[in-house]
């Protein structure tokens, strides 16, 4: 539990170190996933299936392994038979069949993309080329490409066992919607009936990708003793530690993962993909294997985040009261159940205080890659269709859009549809601060110009966390964590040990460990990383303390509760002119007891939810549908921000993936199933020349549930912008878009068929 | 069965030093040699397994593909290998050929024009590549060596259908001849992305006008296309309702809708036909006004 | 086995030799053969900026050089960039500003800034963006990127 630290002024949280692997990675010195490099290593690739969906019938590999410099090769049949169950990796439930044939196909392949065989061999080149050489015997199958479609009875189904669980009970109803889940809060027939205003939409997002630049990698080594080790870029080495178990059915103790720096990940580099593929690969050659995707790959053969279908209903008073929402939401999990429509659910009416609230949510699969967490994963296709259905009622009542926001704002004690009540939460206070902005207050000048706003919540989480810091003889830290580090928070975990130590952040030393070397830790994701295991730095921190002020207890011959610790000084309460600095302290460890580690574990609960609150200031050309964006800010409540600088960065960096999401990113898929835009090319992020700079506010309201007040802030920023673009558009050229992308084509026909 | 698909093959590598090296190594290989310029798309097509090639024939140590040379008399000479930020970072060339620059600044992006080539832009026969309606609209000559000597092309005869050009076995493209800029003259090209770099364009649209002294009616004018068609079209009679016309928005508005019917553009995921018909009026009439302003101020 | 070719050429002020497939990219190359890691693969089709390199100081991506044109030219790395007096500029104010994230695409951005700044001492921030627009970022938004780039710019007038 929280010792509340009751802290208001800070010597080092709240401040903008320069961060710990800074130069190293401006340098092109840090070792990323891709630069591994290993004595006697062989190179690998996989085949992918072509077909979106088709029946395995045989596989021959005898050419590719008759290839000079092939080494070995694998297929589903090399991975250990999977049981349809259900196994527990710790912060998520999976199918261990469908985890092990998304790696590998068993005997059907469900998208274009799916991994089939895999070769090892002496160069990338001759790994290539093998797999030209794989004859692979398929029965293709139409496939199903949209989640409605996938819904209905008549529907060609994906798998055969897939029978609905509907509101908690399992059916026999074969079917491709794995799940039917239900929110319900108060009665909204009774809540419809009651409102002045009622507004009904429907909207559809399309696949998109997290984007990370970096593509996925893994250097696997299965070693004669039987300990496999394995090499990359991940969010979670334990959690990659514990997929690895399951799908090889492997003890944990048997596996290492050692996490490289990281190039992205958005929450797509917590699943395995090729892991286990180059530990098999690894087995059968007796030497390391590597095996890097291609940005086709990372495409085709990783997890987007789901296309979807949203109808939202909500009815208002007059007096600008929500009265009631509804919502029947059905995304598309890809080949193997499993998307984030819970999470969704849990986020489309979070900002407010309803009454009378029903949500519908529906998991389907369909023919496409097995989706992935893609930051605040759901939430943003949900704010899409519930922040522009709120922009409509606000405008049909004559209300200020944030105003009518700040007149239904949950609040503390305010009750969500999914369950739970808020505690502190800061929402009010972003919508107050994106209303007393200078954005806000700056009137838009301008022709086909608009202002849109939009609201996001995210709810974060806590899982666990273990830290252990090393005082130094020269009074500096090493701090020993599990946390990979995507957006600098090793030096955030470090600064919230520097403060506890009273030492400046440059002396605590971050060190991010691998299975063996550290305490088990959950994913870098979840917006945790800042909190839980600096929350875990923290109690580190706080247990050194205790342990140095033991030893100044010693070199003074007094006990430890005559020892007070202030700023970095110890004071002899039996002597005022007594004053020892941990420096000093740390110079005499060796004299007065040993070393001093302090660890710590953690599972914090009191994570508190994220609100952001966007601003965006746009302008459309009618002729070609093309928006430019001339003006974001970003407001967000960070509870506490350790780093500023970062903080900002997640602000920013979540809400340009937003305007990519909202203006240009899609699969584009042909009716048989393949993306036609598998490259940066045609899969169109925003570029520099794209955007304006992105302002934030940070405003903090402290989350009681950590010893600084922090909230995590990673994930929120990329919830409200697709809504607050739609909104801008909207303003701009009086069309409302209810498809995302909203891409230029769209918005110049929807702005022609207005003028007919 | 299916086989695996494609992937990378090796090939061979030559730097021939002059055009009848050139020209030779070519003819001997046939379609299983390609040259090499800038390599910005050979490299990724040969790459992806979407060209089949078994030597590639570096033409950047031939001297006269790398010429670059501008006279106000003669025009403007650019050798088949010289990289795009050499054309437009040369003052004289960018101050007399804007319109051409428009395009040349357009290729990719600063990384890209490192390398690309106008040349290569033009061999490479993308329907949608920028570089080709403004040559079109620039009255280039494609100047080709091959194993009968050289040979001379308008520009908008070379391209044939989707990658491929009017080039024979064993010839290739050594300079494109651009005159130079009458009196009264501007040109201009102008593209529709999505974003604002980077992107393949949805429709490309340039346009070159010669004005009367009094500089309110057209003398001349070229219209070319791109995206709308397998091949840049040069579209006459977009042209045929400029000359003699005065300026003006209806004149325009008419080369514009002769344009649109001129055009024969697909859907593809970078647009519908109905919205690239739709750009091609758009685009039309800006890349109009960018020339008839060009032509006023020169 | 595919016939090997023998290249010499000068990588970060060294001369350097290798031995390469003509099917092998500058990029391959540096990374595999040479260990010059830096320079990173994101998408290999030019489209991310992620590779960017120096070749006789014009700013290319490395995935659509092919090794064996480098032969008697000038490469310069990120690895070059920084000097034997600590770093360039240009990464101190990446470190000041927190204009990177995860750093993958740092070393490209920070290439090709040097190449903006070689040419263009004081440019406006469109310039910058213009620029940059080849270099991909996932994580940043670009905001704190313009920003460093344009307070090295500022940091290297007044040393001047």
């Amino acid at each position: 539990m929280a010792e509340t630290m009751e802290k208001t002024s800070y010597k080092v949280v709240g401040t903008r170190p320069i961060r710990h692997d800074g130069v190293d990675k401006v340098t092109g010195r840090a070792i990323y996933g891709g630069d591994v490099r290993l004595t006697g290593m062989l190179h690998g690739k996989v085949l992918r299936s072509p077909h979106a969906h088709a029946r395995i019938r045989a596989i021959d590999v005898s050419r590719a392994l008759a290839l000079p410099g092939v080494r070995a090769v694998v297929t589903g049949k090399d991975l250990p038979p999977a049981e349809d169950r259900v196994v527990n990796l710790g912060e998520a439930a999976v199918n261990l069949k469908y985890l092990s044939e998304n790696v590998l196909a068993g005997d059907k392949v469900l998208y274009r993309g799916h991994a089939v065989a895999a070769v090892a061999a002496t160069s990338p080149h001759i790994a290539e080329e093998a797999l030209s050489l794989i004859q692979v015997d398929y029965e293709v199958l139409p496939p199903v490409l949209d989640v409605r479609e996938a819904m209905k009875d008549s529907a060609i189904l994906l798998h055969e066992n897939l029978k609905t669980k509907s509101l908690g009970e399992q059916t026999d109803k074969q079917s491709n919607i794995a799940t039917h889940n239900q929110f319900k809060l108060g009665d909204p027939a009774k809540g419809f009936a009651e409102a002045d205003v009622v507004i009904e939409r429907e909207f559809t997002t399309a696949t998109v990708h997290q984007g990370y630049i970096e593509t996925h990698n893994a250097t696997a080594l299965w070693n004669a003793d039987g300990r496999l080790t394995v090499w990359e870029s991940t969010q979670g080495a334990f959690t990659v530690q514990r997929q690895l178990s399951a799908v090889l059915q492997l003890p944990v103790s048997n596996i290492r993962v050692i996490p490289a720096e990281i190039g992205g990940g958005f929450g797509g580099k917590i699943n395995i993909y090729l892991e286990p593929v180059a530990a098999l690969l690894s087995k059968k050659t007796g030497r390391p294997v590597k095996i890097v995707m291609n940005r086709q790959e990372v495409f085709e053969g990783t997890g987007p985040t789901p296309g979807s279908y949203i109808r939202v209903k909500m009815g208002a008073s007059k007096d600008g009261r929500i009265t009631a929402a509804q919502a029947y939401m059905a995304y598309e999990a890809g080949a193997f159940p499993g998307s984030p429509i819970g999470a969704g659910m849990m986020c489309i009416f979070a900002p407010y205080d309803i009454p009378n609230v029903q949500i519908d949510g529906f998991d389907v699969v369909v023919n496409k890659p097995k989706t992935a967490p893609y930051r605040a994963p759901g939430a943003t296709n949900a704010a899409f269709a519930s922040e522009t259905v709120v922009d409509e009622i606000a405008e049909k009542l004559g209300m200020d859009p944030l105003q009518f926001r700040l007149k239904n704002a949950a609040k503390e004690g305010t009750r969500r549809a999914d369950g739970p009540t808020y505690p502190r939460i800061g929402y009010v206070e972003t919508v107050e601060a994106a209303l007393n902005s200078d954005h806000y207050r700056t009137p838009l000048e301008g022709v086909n110009v608009g202002r849109g706003v939009a609201s996001g919540f995210w709810f974060n989480v806590g899982f666990q966390s273990s830290v252990t810091i090393n005082v130094n003889a020269d009074g500096t830290c090493t701090l020993v964590e599990g946390s990979t580090d995507i957006g600098g928070t090793r030096t955030s975990i470090a600064m919230q040990a520097a403060e506890v130590l009273g030492l400046p952040a440059e002396d605590v030393h971050p060190l991010v460990a691998d299975t063996d070397a550290v305490g088990f830790t959950d994913v870098t994701g979840g917006s945790r990383t800042t909190f839980a295991t600096g929350y875990a730095a923290i109690e580190a921190a706080n247990e050194v303390v205790r342990q140095m002020r033991e030893r100044a207890a010693r070199i003074w011959k007094v006990e430890p509760q005559d020892v007070t610790f202030a700023d970095g000084v110890f004071h002899n309460a039996k002597d005022a002119s007594a004053h020892l600095t941990f420096k000093e302290v740390a110079a005499q460890l060796g004299r007065t007891g040993g070393p001093v580690v302090g660890s710590a574990t953690v599972a914090p609960r009191g994570v508190g939810g994220a609100f952001a609150t966007h601003i965006v200031d746009l302008q459309v050309d009618p002729e070609t549908g093309k928006v430019t964006i001339l003006r974001y800010t970003a407001v967000q409540d960070a509870g506490k921000a350790v780093h500023p600088s970062y903080v900002e960065g997640q602000m920013q960096g979540g809400a340009v993936q937003g305007i990519g999401w909202a203006l240009n990113e899609e699969y584009f898929y042909n009716d048989t199933g393949t993306m036609a835009n598998a490259s940066f090319l045609d899969y169109r992020m925003p570029t520099s020349l794209d955007l304006p700079m992105i302002d934030t506010i940070i405003v903090e309201v402290p989350n009681p549930g950590h010893p600084f007040g922090v909230r995590g802030v990673g994930e929120v920023p990329i919830v409200p912008p697709v809504a607050a673009i739609a909104n801008a558009i909207y303003r701009a050229v009086g069309v409302r878009m209810r498809h995302a992308p909203m891409s230029p084509g769209h918005i110049a026909m929807e702005v022609l068929a207005k003028g007919k | 069965m299916e086989e695996g698909g494609e992937h990378l093959q090796a090939f061979d590598y030559a730097t021939p030093r002059s055009v009848e090296e050139a020209v030779s190594l070519l003819a001997e290989r046939g379609d299983e040699a390609r040259v090499l310029a800038g390599g910005t798309d050979i490299i990724v097509q040969v790459r992806e397994g979407r060209r089949r090639v078994a030597l590639l024939v570096d033409v950047k140590h031939i001297a006269e593909l790398n010429q670059l040379t501008y006279d106000a008399a003669a025009g403007l000479v650019i050798g088949a290998a010289v990289p795009c930020y050499k054309i437009y970072g040369q003052s004289d060339i960018a101050a007399a050929y804007p319109g051409l620059i428009d395009a040349v600044s357009l290729v990719g992006g600063i990384q890209i024009q490192g390398r690309a080539t106008v040349g290569g832009n033009l061999c490479n026969a993308s329907p949608a590549a920028d570089t080709i309606p403004a040559l079109i609209v620039h009255e280039a000559i494609c100047i080709i060596a091959g194993p009968n000597g050289r040979r001379d092309v308008p520009v908008e005869q070379f391209c044939t259908a989707p990658g491929r050009t009017t080039l024979q076995r064993g010839e290739f493209l050594v300079a494109l001849r651009i005159p130079a800029p009458k009196p009264n003259s501007g040109a201009a090209y102008l593209r529709f992305i999505p974003r604002n770099e980077m992107d393949i364009a949805v429709v490309g649209a340039g346009a070159s006008v010669v004005l009367d002294q009094a500089r309110n009616s057209f003398t001349a004018a070229r219209i070319a296309l791109g995206a709308v068609a397998p091949t840049p079209l040069l579209v006459e009679s977009a042209a045929a309702a400029l000359v003699g016309q005065p300026v003006s928005d209806e004149v325009i508005q008419r080369a514009a809708e002769a344009a649109q019917a001129a055009a024969r553009p697909i859907d593809d995921m970078r647009g519908t036909a109905e919205y690239r018909r739709h750009l091609v009026g758009v685009l039309t009439r800006r890349a109009l006004r960018g020339a008839i302003q060009r032509a006023k101020e020169r | 086995m595919p016939t090997k070719v023998h290249v010499q050429t000068r990588i970060n002020g060294e001369e350097i030799d290798f031995l390469c497939e003509p099917r092998q990219s500058l990029l391959e190359v540096l990374r595999d053969e040479l260990g010059l890691t830096g320079s990173k693969e994101g998408c290999n089709n030019g489209n991310c900026g992620a590779c960017s390199v120096l070749l006789d100081g014009v700013l290319v991506d490395s995935c659509l050089v092919l090794a064996v044109e480098v032969a008697g030219r000038e490469v310069t790395t990120i690895e070059g960039i920084a000097g034997t007096n600590g770093l360039h500029p240009l990464q101190q104010k990446f470190l000041e500003h927190a204009a990177l994230q995860c750093g993958i695409c740092t070393p490209g951005f920070i290439v090709a800034a040097k190449a903006l700044l070689d040419k263009k001492p004081q440019p406006t921030e469109h310039d910058v963006r213009h620029w940059l627009a080849g270099n991909l970022c996932r994580c940043t938004g670009y905001d704190k990127i313009i920003r460093a780039v344009l307070d090295a710019a500022k940091a290297m007038e007044a040393k001047v």
